[in-house]
């Protein structure tokens, strides 16, 4: 029989009293079979209960468009690791040990995530001797024998302007056969601080996770507030950020298509798309006032409204930009120079990929249905549906393609929506939020799931806030796709994944 | 072949014209604010409470750090007597780190490189980017500068990537402990004389993460700063600004032009 687990919809909360608190047994056998269910796990974290740890998990059921959610309190300072089987929790799991000084016993691969001090000064770190962080990067790297294997270490300053991360290579000559990646270096504390929020830096927290997914969290953020205060964002509003949501796909994912074409130096269509992306941003800063986004999506709706006159724009540079955008991506896909390194490079395994939780398009890539926007659709998404976007291969072509099946459909899905929008106001009060809640939302950001889970104290503070960023999930995704390839591939199959940096280390 | 010439000629020129033809900014750009401190009605402390990161002092008289502003909207609502506005101008650049913080005075223009700074760097500036602990934000807007509307090497300045081969740093992100020595170390490695640029409130003070035990609260703690440029993030034409008046590419009455005013 399955442990009695408690359903609810994106977007919903429940009184933290009715969330089921497990048996620890009972807990990880509903992880552990979590797989084989056809359940993915969106979040398994640590929050202090007076003086233990309570650990929570939310799983996707993308079937039937339902998380399924539950607790369990930690009796000690350790438990047994889900991890050997349940692959896709590993980064979960090395997390808690490290926020709270708690040890998934078994774990085959227990190192740091972020080189911080445990959250709890008299629980160190699992696995370290004492409380004092062990200095970034430092930490045991998977190694492979032998007299011609070399290791290349690369990071966490790089060739290119990117953010920092360090990559550790076992090569025999060109040929990778193992790929470590070891981050931190973006960490800069921010769960940490949201704990007895929303206060006035929320919303900017919230806005600067991943500074290229400022629409996709601080949606997920209002969409917390709004389902603990009870209060629905207006109609009109949530369509604008809808629209919001599309255009900072649009964005990155032509970038993305020119970035690629930039790392096997096919310049034509890396050039438009350089341009085009800006096209894709600015379309934003003539919304809000800020390529990024900043500022537009507030809880209750938006706070920046489009006129007539601003519509009739957007939808004139909108048809240029799509235009040029599908000129410059067709070339791509007739030029038998770029099919040939697209083609077969960095192939990630359907089924690996399911084991590891990938999400966005890189799980697309491989044919796997994960898409929250048609899966656990809110908002907007609920009432237009936008049509889920797959390949097969898994290869860079894969993931390049996927992004440009994404970029027509968020074309049309703008277009529909600027034509459509519902009158009103764009935004209305949400305020007060109820106490003792729990309460998770899902947003399909360009990179993937961005899953945002709030608990509220008596007085209606945050008492946990938990994000996780879809990279969290896929930076595994791109270790093991580099396997067996050309260390010279490197480039371009980590642009094929385009992860955060600043969105895991938060 | 053919179909790579044609879309060339389809997709057209286009760089802009800057610097020649100064750049409209979106009617809701928020650009260098203006600050009335004689609107400021007595005792009032609105925008300074409103203000997420800090940046505003309303006492004795109302002054914004443009180091420390979000380019959020918090003060300008809480504001009853319209104090405090946005401008739609792009530059905010400046050497100084005091020279950020506005008091209804103009902000002072960007104070060019020395003689022998400016013989060495202003026909060609090499850069190594370092990206330590921000939102990728800044990242993002300088790498634009890259592409074929801004065409960063028509001026001679280039992204290169080894502090070996550069003139200086330009730095992006709040400095997090976990950065703060490989920022030291790249700043050793670039030979003298040498410069470093701070691009965002990250950079320059800590940005939305100022005063966590994660961060060092902006570059300045752990490099001398050459130039500061402001914005979360700038705007590349900001940035782009800042480099040239640095280098004095602007010309002079560019350069002299009060800003703040559009």
């Amino acid at each position: 029989m399955s442990a009695p687990l408690l359903s609810m919809a994106n977007g919903a909360r429940v009184a933290h009293a009715l969330l089921p608190c497990l048996e620890l047994g009972a807990f990880r056998e509903a992880i552990v079979r979590a797989p084989s269910r056809g359940r993915r796990v969106s979040a398994l974290f640590g929050a202090p209960r007076g003086k233990g740890i309570s650990l929570y998990v939310v799983l996707s059921d993308d079937d039937a468009g339902l998380l399924e959610c539950a607790r369990t309190e930690l009796s000690g300072d350790e438990f047994p690791s889900m991890t050997p089987e349940c692959h896709e929790v590993h980064l979960f799991e090395r997390e808690i040990a490290e926020q709270w000084g708690v040890v998934p016993t078994g774990h085959p691969w227990l190192k740091p995530v972020r080189f911080h001090a445990s959250y709890r000064k008299e629980s160190p770190a699992a696995g370290r001797a004492d409380s004092r962080p062990p200095g970034v990067g430092i930490m045991s790297f998977f190694r492979v024998e032998g007299e011609e294997i070399h290791e290349v270490a690369v990071g966490p300053v790089h060739a290119g302007v990117i953010e920092p991360g360090h990559f550790r290579f076992q090569c025999h000559g060109e040929h990778v056969y193992h790929l470590e990646i070891s981050l931190g270096y973006q960490h800069r504390g921010v769960e940490r601080k949201l704990v007895a929020g929303p206060n006035k830096r929320t919303l900017h927290y919230m806005e600067t996770l991943a500074g290229d997914t400022t629409i996709g969290h601080t949606t997920a953020y209002c969409q917390i507030l709004e389902a603990l205060s009870g209060r629905s964002a207006a109609p009109r509003g949530q369509a604008l950020r809808g629209v919001a949501l599309e255009l900072e796909r649009l964005a990155n994912h032509t970038g993305d298509l020119g970035a690629l074409a930039g790392d096997i130096g096919f310049l034509p269509t890396q050039s438009y798309c350089g341009r085009l992306r800006g096209d894709f941003l600015n379309l934003t800063a003539l919304v809000c006032g800020n390529r990024f986004g900043r500022g537009w999506v507030r809880p209750g709706g938006v706070a920046f409204d489009v006129d007539a006159s601003g519509i009739a724009e957007l939808e004139q540079r909108l048809a240029a930009a799509a235009r040029d955008v599908a000129s410059a991506v067709r070339l791509l896909w007739t030029s038998p120079t770029v099919m040939a390194r697209f083609e077969d490079t960095g192939r990630l395994e359907r089924s690996t990929a399911a084991e590891l939780g990938v999400v966005g398009p890189a799980a697309r890539a491989c044919g796997l249905r994960r898409d929250v926007r048609k899966t656990h659709p809110l908002g907007i998404f609920q009432l237009v549906h936008i049509p889920l976007s797959t390949a097969e291969s898994g290869d860079v072509f894969a993931r390049a393609f996927v992004r440009w099946l994404e970029i027509e459909r968020s074309l049309e899905y703008v277009r529909e929506q600027l034509r459509e929008l519902p009158r009103g106001a764009a935004r209305r009060d949400c305020a007060g939020l109820e106490s003792g809640a729990f309460a998770v939302a899902l947003v399909e950001g360009w990179r993937g799931e961005i899953c945002h889970v709030a608990l509220t104290d008596e007085t209606g503070r945050f008492a946990a806030y938990k994000i996780v960023d879809p990279s969290f999930h896929n930076w595994s995704g791109l270790a093991l796709a580099m396997r067996e390839q050309q260390i010279s591939d490197f480039p371009l199959c980590n642009k094929s994944f385009n992860l955060s940096y600043c969105g895991h280390d938060l | 072949m053919w179909r790579i010439l044609l879309s060339r000629l389809k997709q057209g020129h286009r760089t802009v014209a800057y610097p020649g033809v100064q750049p409209v900014m979106p009617e809701r750009f928020r650009g260098l604010p203006v600050v009335e401190p004689e609107r400021c009605p007595e005792g009032c402390r609105e925008c300074a409470s409103a203000c997420p990161t800090d940046a505003i002092q309303a006492e004795p008289q109302l002054a914004l750090d443009l180091g420390r502003c979000l380019f959020c909207q918090e003060c300008v609502s809480a504001c009853p007597e319209g104090a405090i506005r946005y401008g739609t101008d792009h530059r905010m650049a400046a050497r100084e780190r005091e020279d950020l913080v506005l008091g209804g005075q103009p902000l002072e223009s960007v104070r060019a490189l020395d003689r022998k700074m400016l013989r060495l760097f202003r026909r060609s500036l090499k850069l190594r980017q370092v990206s330590a602990g921000g939102c990728n934000g800044c990242e993002s807007d300088v790498n634009v500068l890259g592409t074929v509307v801004f065409d960063l090497g028509r001026f001679g300045i280039q992204f290169v990537a080894s502090p070996r081969h550069a003139d200086g740093l330009l730095i992006t992100g709040a400095i997090t402990e976990n950065m703060k020595l490989a920022l030291k170390k790249t700043y050793d490695a670039v030979p003298p004389p040498k410069i470093v640029i701070a691009v965002g409130a990250c950079a320059i003070s800590g940005g939305p993460y100022a005063g966590h035990e994660e961060v060092h609260d902006g570059a300045s703690s752990v490099v001398p700063v050459d130039l500061f440029i402001p914005g979360c993030p700038p705007h590349p034409l900001t940035i782009l600004d800042g480099l040239l008046s640095l280098l004095d590419r602007l010309g002079p009455e560019r350069a002299a032009g009060a800003r703040g005013h559009s």
